[in-house]
């Protein structure tokens, strides 16, 4: 994991200063609200529905056990005693005190943390796939450039003030995509060209929210010594052309869209050629030296284990859960595990202070200290001896961690939706809390095999419902809930954004509104086919037809 | 007298900047004149050495390009603080057009906005009316140091780390 030097301890420190100071400047009346919405929005701080609303960022998904008790420290002395994991691998508390935040935030850079540029039109966290570094497929780790690119985006002088947020994100697989890279402001793909030489694949214009659309490829291979130029460039453009007339017209995808994507790579690249000698060139010992801190932890030499093999064969729970929960590791006789947080029950992404910390000891036992964050709302361990295994899984059931529905139906990415979130149009989480309820049989599940369900409560699509295989939207009718469902939705390597339905939902008809497609898919689908196969070889109308039939 | 930040320090300010709709002939006073104003009074504007021009948020340093040589300060209007454009023209005019003139943040400028505008390469700040100049001093230097190269510091800390 990365570790901060003075240069870092001490910006971030400056900034916990800084963000007091504004604090109280804006307590004691001296800024605006105006004003001091800007300044807290780069610091994570929403004004929400019920309270405060505070994002703190986790760099790509890692987190150390330490910075997990604090986290939990923290949810303790100045919130509700939980905090909710979000699809932008960062982390919320929904209940802080405004006048509390400089102390949170102190605390949090103790521990190597902070909450620069978790919200606001600024360069956010970046995010990368959660398997990374353990994947075998993977081309190079992808966080040393994480790193990097967080750095050069932290405070940049210029891009503070974009017309828009702007997020960016980096997948180093070329089988799989679970950074969703294609639906980000900016997809950087890493890849090795013929000469073995490491670069970028370099995706424009793809987000949600109101106008879903897809990133396109402006570069197909950009050294990666050229990385920050490159996007120092791209957000110059951005920055200037961008349109500021319309906030739902503001985002870089709109810009792409307008210029078309060929124009667009054409400014980019005119501006980037002035900047691309420059000291700003990355350098090959940079890039050494952060890949130093992403090291492989001292794995063990491992040979089978038939104790291993025996668990399996005599517990079926036991062996569902392997099976479905965690995925193999590039080196033998390690598993990568995913705690699910999508228990029946709990609103997905919440974890309470005391199981924060039953994770960090799972960490420093079995993981190396370490956990990752997943953009579907799960927590990592990446590194656990087979062997171990049957000991995690133990632990994670009771902690109510082990629900082994990765991939499933039921392993819905929600939004906080109308239950915290002032923007909302509908609840979000009563509907995914239905759903899990329908769905609760695991062998039928799994026969289903993976199948992605996003649920947004507005347009605003936090819980990535466009690019759901079934997306859940919450919409507004004369003051009524109700609920828009789209087919076809994918944020992986082949991404699509989902098509709607039809007319809208009552909330309490969804779980059989979903049942239908279910019944559509099973009755259609060949041996091998996933929903989003047989959706996509046999199209919407049968489901259109099933969903919307006459009652007789 | 109205007071201006220039290179760290609270100075009197006795130029005017002249609204964008002026027709006319000038004041005999040092004044910073919209583009528009510029580009249709050129020839003999251009021979006062007291004359600057301010650029709107939309309207691109490119324009003035050729003119730098005679204009002593470039002022970049921020209509309303977030609206950042004003931050890529600043660097554009220092980095690419090289220009070694006066670069003035009017309009909405405030405290918290300084140290990035600095970085960018303004070196002047004419402060909104309403707030403490001395106190927003004390927002060029919340910092000590920065990751990216710009235009205060023209290699990134990677480099000298
Ligand atoms: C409760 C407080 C929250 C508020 C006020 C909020 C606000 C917003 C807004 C205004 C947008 C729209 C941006 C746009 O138009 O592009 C947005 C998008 C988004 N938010 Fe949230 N959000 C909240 C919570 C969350 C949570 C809990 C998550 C994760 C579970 C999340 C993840 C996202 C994501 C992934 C997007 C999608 C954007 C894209 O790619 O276009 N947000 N949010
Ligand atoms: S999608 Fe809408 S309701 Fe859900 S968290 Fe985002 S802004 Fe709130």
């Amino acid at each position: 994991m990365y570790k901060y030097d003075d240069y870092d301890r001490n910006l971030v420190l400056e900034r916990v200063k800084q963000f007091r100071g504004q604090t109280e400047r804006f307590l004691a009346g001296d800024l605006s609200e105006d004003e001091f919405l800007a300044l807290r929005l780069q610091n994570g701080l929403y004004i929400q529905r019920l309270a405060p609303m505070f994002r703190v960022a986790i760099p790509y998904g890692m987190l150390s056990s330490v910075q997990l008790r604090n986290l939990a420290d923290l949810s303790r002395t100045y919130d509700k005693g939980y905090v909710h994991f979000t699809t932008r691998q960062n982390v919320q508390f929904n209940w802080p005190e405004l006048k509390n935040i400089p102390d949170m935030l102190e605390s949090l850079h103790k521990v190597e943390m902070h909450a620069i540029q978790t919200s606001g039109n600024c360069i956010r966290n970046t995010t990368t796939d959660q398997f990374a570094g353990v994947f075998k497929d993977e081309v190079t780790d992808p966080r040393p450039y994480c790193e990097i690119i967080r750095q050069w985006s932290t405070f940049h002088p210029e891009f503070a003030y974009l017309p828009r947020k702007f997020k960016i994100a980096v997948n180093a697989c070329p089988t799989e995509d679970r950074a969703a890279m294609k639906v980000h402001d900016i997809g950087l793909e890493l890849v090795k060209n013929e000469h073995g030489e490491t670069g970028f694949r370099v995706f424009v214009g793809g987000g949600l929210g109101r106008t879903p659309l897809l990133g396109s490829a402006i570069n197909e291979f950009l050294p990666e010594l050229d990385l920050l130029t490159y996007l120092e460039a791209i957000v110059r453009v951005y920055n200037q052309h961008g349109r500021r007339d319309n906030k739902f017209k503001a985002r870089i995808k709109i810009l792409v869209k307008a210029l078309t994507p060929e124009v667009f790579a054409q400014k980019v690249e005119e501006e980037w050629q002035h900047i691309k000698d420059s000291a700003a060139k990355l350098t090959v010992e940079e890039i050494n030296r952060v890949k130093g801190f992403f090291v492989e932890p001292s794995y063990e030499d491992i040979t089978s284990s038939t104790e291993f093999e025996e668990q399996l064969a005599s517990n079926k729970a036991f062996a569902n859960w392997v099976n479905r929960n965690t995925n193999e590791h590039k080196i033998p006789g390690y598993s990568i595990v995913t705690l699910t947080l999508k228990k029946t029950g709990i609103p997905p992404g919440d974890v309470s202070d005391d199981k924060l910390e039953l994770i960090a000891d799972l960490a420093d036992k079995y993981s190396f200290g370490e956990v990752r964050i997943a953009h579907d709302q799960n927590i990592v361990l990446a590194d656990v001896k087979q062997s171990d295994l049957f000991a995690v899984w133990r632990k994670a059931q009771t902690a109510g961690f082990a629900t082994p529905n990765l991939n499933m139906l039921t392993d819905i990415i929600c939004c906080p939706g109308g239950d915290f979130c002032a923007l909302a149009n509908a609840k979000s989480i009563p509907i995914a809390e239905q759903i899990q309820r329908r769905f609760d049989n695991l062998d039928y599940l799994y026969d289903l095999g993976e199948i992605e369900l996003n649920i947004s409560g507005c347009m605003n699509a936090c819980g990535h419902h466009h690019v759901g295989n079934i997306g859940i939207l919450g919409v507004d009718k004369k003051g009524q809930e109700f609920y828009q469902v789209s087919l076809g939705g994918c944020s992986g390597k082949d991404a699509s954004i989902g098509k709607i339905l039809g007319p809208s939902f009552a909330r309490e008809e969804m779980a059989d509104i979903v049942e239908k497609i279910i019944d559509v898919y099973v009755e259609n689908r060949t041996a091998e086919e996933l929903f989003l196969d047989t959706y996509r070889r046999i199209g919407m109308t049968p489901f259109k037809e099933r969903v919307y039939a006459k009652a007789h | 007298m109205p007071k201006l930040i220039k290179d760290n320090q609270i100075i009197d300010d006795n130029w005017i900047v002249v609204d964008a709709d002026f027709e006319g002939a000038l004041p005999e006073q040092p004044a910073i004149v919209p583009l528009s104003y510029w580009n249709q009074n050129k020839a003999s504007l251009s021979a006062r050495s007291d004359i600057g021009v301010w650029l709107d948020s939309h309207e691109e340093p490119s324009h003035i390009a050729s003119d730098l040589d005679s204009i002593p300060v470039v002022a970049i209007n921020f209509p309303k603080f977030a609206d950042g454009r004003g931050y890529s023209y600043a660097r554009l005019l220092r980095e690419r057009f090289n220009y070694k003139g006066e670069i003035r943040a009017v309009g909405d400028v405030l405290q918290d906005q300084l140290f990035y505008m600095k970085r960018c390469g303004f070196n002047a700040f004419a402060v909104r009316a309403d707030r403490d100049i001395e106190v927003a001093l004390t927002g060029l230097n919340v910092f000590s140091n920065s990751y990216q190269a710009a235009c205060d510091r023209n290699t990134p800390l990677f480099r000298r780390r």
